[in-house]
């Protein structure tokens, strides 16, 4: 089945963003298709590489970037959102004239289209939030 | 849930349900929401916006968010017929647990019964809840 995630919650504060990763993982490893992770509202929380929580605490932002990797995840963060949050990649950055950018590995910022493109290709659109 | 798709000039035409649950202004969400909402217009897709529980305060005549010192946004839900989603639902329970009658609303809308809305919500090939 091709599957599409919406991850509506930053990461530690809800468990939105746990379970996401944790069905995210499990469908691929049964062989469904993953066909983009899409990241609003606080979940765009989960793409900061300046994330760091404490040794014997799971890291959120790694493990979502790890498993891009393993499996060429689509990870998605919306722009708009994002901007309001203080995520940016280089290129946002500049265009910005912001000194610093911090979006981890594996992730991309783009637009809204992508999510609704999403529902649109997707046998299932799963959401996670509250 | 595709039978119910169409094919229209090669592209897919699903039914979207965006399903407002939240007070306008005390989180995020209604206002991300419809974002989403406005956005879903350029695909061309078959679109609807319910309103439960709180998310009827989206609707409400009168917002004055003068001393909240945010943006009222609530003429976007004025503007969206412009958008041509017109198919606007609001849960007749939610409604009147609140003291609301359709006078008190801002747009058009269907006003149906929990069981209806439910019925309305089977049908729908993606719902994406705010």
């Amino acid at each position: 089945m091709k599957i599409g995630v919406l991850v509506n919650e930053g990461p530690y504060t809800h468990e939105a963003s746990d379970s996401a990763y944790n069905f995210t993982k499990a469908a691929l490893e049964k062989g469904h298709e993953i066909y983009r992770v899409f990241f609003y509202h606080d979940g765009v929380n989960n793409s900061t590489r300046l994330t760091e929580p404490p040794r014997d605490d799971r890291h959120i932002v790694n493990r979502w970037s790890e498993l891009a990797k393993q499996y060429s995840l689509d990870l998605v963060v919306c722009i708009a959102a994002a901007q309001r949050r203080g995520i940016m990649d280089e290129n946002e950055a500049k265009r910005q004239g912001k000194d610093a950018h911090n979006i981890a590995e594996g992730f991309r910022i783009s637009g809204l289209g992508q999510l609704v493109e999403a529902g649109i290709q997707c046998d299932r659109l799963v959401t996670f939030g509250d | 849930m595709s039978d119910e798709m169409d094919m229209e000039e090669g592209g897919v035409v699903k039914q979207f349900m965006f399903v407002n649950r939240k007070a306008p202004y005390g989180t995020i969400y209604a206002l991300e929401g419809l974002e989403v909402v406005l956005i879903s217009a350029a695909f061309e897709q078959d679109v609807s916006m319910a309103f439960i529980d709180d998310g009827v305060y989206e609707l409400k005549k009168g917002q004055d968010t003068k001393e909240l010192g945010q943006k009222n946004f609530s003429p976007t839900y004025r503007a969206l017929e412009g958008y041509d989603i017109e198919k606007l639902y609001v849960e007749r329970e939610s409604m009147e647990a609140r003291g609301l009658t359709e006078d008190d609303l801002l747009v058009d809308v269907v006003v149906m019964d929990r069981a209806e809305l439910a019925a309305k919500m089977a049908e729908q090939d993606v719902l994406i809840s705010f």
